[in-house]
């Protein structure tokens, strides 16, 4: 389902040049749920943002759903990330002057569904994360926690195929980082692809793969019920 | 995504941006906007009111809604009980004043022995003779009496004394502008008109702000015609007030339809409007728009300044929403809508200013300026093209630094990076 092959990206200062991802090349097939793990500046997040779109790579070419993406639009990419991936931020990323249901809410809405109907399907995924009760909370009545499940429910109320997570606990005590996860889990057993940066192993141990980057590359894909495979 | 889904989607974004943002920011953006508007309106419509002042009173005090005078190849209105006539028989006249005015000389201290050289203490000027009571009813002269009385039909060898032609009330050492030293009501001045001299009272003193009465002489009709030698009783000016309602363009035509224009110049008001004066409402008018034009690249300023300053603080938010798939076009388009939503209740509130509190104010209490009692002139049409350009001005203004910022890098917006 993603294909990305020889994945460069490069940043510049002044004269010089840091390579944060050495021609990272991987595979990761529809339903899979894989952890993305590695200590700080291995290039986990600059991974994820070339993954999804969010970021151009320097070099190097990205494959989803059979669609090349290296020469889409600016528009076309902002489109695709709408229609075809969910995203969660690490620090919970949803707009102060909107309530959950409104977060939840404008993804759809963006894809001309009425308000109505927008909100019936952004009540349904706040209900999936927990969060039916706080429908109407703004995110400076939630706790972090809740903001974070926000996230979650705005990124899969299109039902989008693969969901992107970036540190997804980072920010959240032990128990509601689990619950986190824990519905992560509970979205790649409906069928969701789940592609997750983390740098805590108990996390990641959820995951069926575990790509551990080290210095921009890829130094172990292992998969679960299968033997690790060293690169 | 397309275009009826930004313009949705943008709405709904601006408005619960406006609605959750801070209670005082709102304000003060909205009071910028109001300020703005009034400084496009009130700024021009004080100019062109200055002038419209002087317009005014120049109306009700001196042409009235229609002035017959005579033509420029005659020295008075030939058949003036024909024309008198004429006017009696139409209906929408409410009043008619006919006056005789002729050129002459006014003296004070007239008794003093002078030398040769000496000019002693006088003034050339019209000399006007009414008949107070008929002027009364056309122009409410009697109410630009400062000091003294009014003239009864009676008032023989009594005058009225325009200010401007007593240095008490004239501020200007010039030859163009002579005037009277040493008096006042009550005092004796010595009137020479067409050969005729005669020593009258001063009754009363008149002052409207415009010269073309303040710089007068008022006899009544009844001692003025011997003097001048116009026996007939043909006047010089027939000043003409109309019923309420009645249009002046129409009973001009009216009045020249029935054959006066023969014997004499029929005007509307606007029509015997000097040249200058039309140029000066133009030139004000332009000057206003100049300095409001000043006030509206201020206030655009302003506007960009507190989009650019919204959007950079939310840049983040931004980032975040075209992430999840917002377009760009999408976020522009709800700072429009924000942009425009604080145009609109500011020029509201503008607009409920100055029709409901300046406009009334200032046309019952005008502004004491020197030459003019200065009034708010504001025109629908006015009113409504500078909405639209404050209108247009806040979309560019709002529209450019959300597009600055919209524009940037995605993932820069979101970690926050330069």
């Amino acid at each position: 389902m993603i294909e990305a092959r020889d994945i460069v990206k490069s940043f510049h200062d002044g004269q010089r040049e840091y390579r944060v991802l050495k021609g990272v090349s991987l595979t990761v097939p529809e339903g899979e749920f894989v952890a993305v793990m590695g200590r700080s500046g291995a290039g986990k997040s600059t991974l994820l943002y070339q993954l999804s779109l969010l970021d151009h790579p320097t070099s190097g070419t990205i494959v989803i759903d059979g669609i090349p993406t290296e020469g889409l639009t600016h528009d076309e990419r902002t489109a695709f990330r709408l229609t075809r991936l969910g995203y969660v931020f690490q620090d919970y990323a949803i707009v102060p002057d909107l309530t959950a249901i409104e977060n939840t809410a404008v993804p759809i809405m963006m894809q001309g569904i009425r308000k109505k109907a927008a909100y019936e399907k952004a009540s349904y995924a706040l209900s999936r994360v927990g969060l039916e009760n706080r429908l109407h909370h703004l995110p400076s009545q939630l706790s972090g926690g809740e903001q974070q499940r926000v996230a979650i429910a705005r990124a899969i109320v299109n039902n989008p195929k693969i969901i992107f997570a970036d540190e997804p606990t980072a920010n959240l005590d032990s128990e509601t980082g689990s619950q986190v996860i824990e519905l992560f889990r509970e979205l790649n057993e409906n069928g969701q692809t789940i592609i997750m940066v983390t740098h805590e192993d108990e996390y990641g141990a959820y995951a069926g793969r575990t790509i551990t980057l080290s210095d921009g590359e890829i130094i172990s894909d292992i998969q679960k019920k299968q033997n690790a495979v060293s690169l | 995504m397309n275009n009826s889904n930004s313009v949705r989607v943008g709405f709904f974004l601006a408005l619960r941006g406006v609605r959750r943002a801070s209670k005082w920011t709102n304000f003060l953006i909205i009071i910028v906007m109001a300020l703005t508007f009034l400084n496009l309106m009130v700024v021009s419509g004080i100019l062109v009111g200055l002038i419209e002042g002087v317009v005014k009173t120049i109306r009700t005090h001196y042409t009235s809604d229609i002035l017959i005078s005579n033509k420029l190849e005659n020295n008075f209105i030939e058949r003036t009980p024909f024309i008198l006539s004429v006017l009696k028989n139409i209906p929408e006249i409410a009043a008619v004043t006919p006056r005789s005015v002729a050129s002459g000389m006014v003296e004070a201290d007239y008794k003093i022995i002078r030398r040769a050289s000496e000019i002693g203490n006088r003034a050339g000027t019209s000399i006007v003779g009414i008949d107070p009571e008929a002027e009364d009813a056309v122009t409410n002269l009697s109410n630009l009496i400062i000091v003294g009385e009014y003239l009864t039909p009676t008032d023989y060898d009594q005058v009225l004394v325009g200010a401007l032609l007593l240095k008490k009330y004239l501020n200007v050492d010039s030859q163009s502008f002579q005037a009277l030293e040493n008096v006042d009501v009550g005092s004796m001045i010595r009137v020479t008109v067409e050969g005729s001299v005669r020593e009258v009272k001063v009754k009363g003193i008149v002052r409207s702000k415009a010269d073309e009465i303040d710089r007068r002489v008022f006899f009544i009709n009844r001692q003025l015609r011997p003097m001048i030698g116009r026996e007939d009783y043909n006047a010089d000016e027939i000043a003409i007030k109309l019923k309420p309602g009645a249009d002046p363009n129409t009973i001009r035509d009216l009045i020249i339809a029935q054959g006066v224009d023969r014997y004499a110049r029929v005007q509307t008001y606007i029509d015997s409007e000097p040249k200058f004066v039309k140029d000066m409402k133009q030139t004000f008018a332009l000057l206003g728009n100049i300095i409001s034009s000043v006030g509206l690249v201020v206030a655009s300023i302003t506007i960009f300044i507190v989009i650019f300053i919204n959007a950079i603080t939310r840049r983040k938010y931004i980032g975040i929403l075209k992430g999840i798939g917002v377009s760009g076009r999408t976020i522009e388009i709800s700072y429009i809508f924000q942009a425009l939503f604080y145009a609109l209740i500011g020029t509201a509130v503008g607009i409920s200013v100055v029709y409901l509190g300046l406009e009334p104010y200032l046309l019952a209490h005008p502004i004491n300026f020197p030459f003019s009692d200065g009034i708010l002139v504001v025109t629908p049409l006015g009113t409504i093209v500078r909405a639209l350009i404050l209108f247009i001005a806040t979309l560019i203004s709002g529209y450019i630094p959300a597009r600055l910022v919209v524009r940037g890098n995605t993932l820069d917006a979101i970690l926050g990076r330069n």
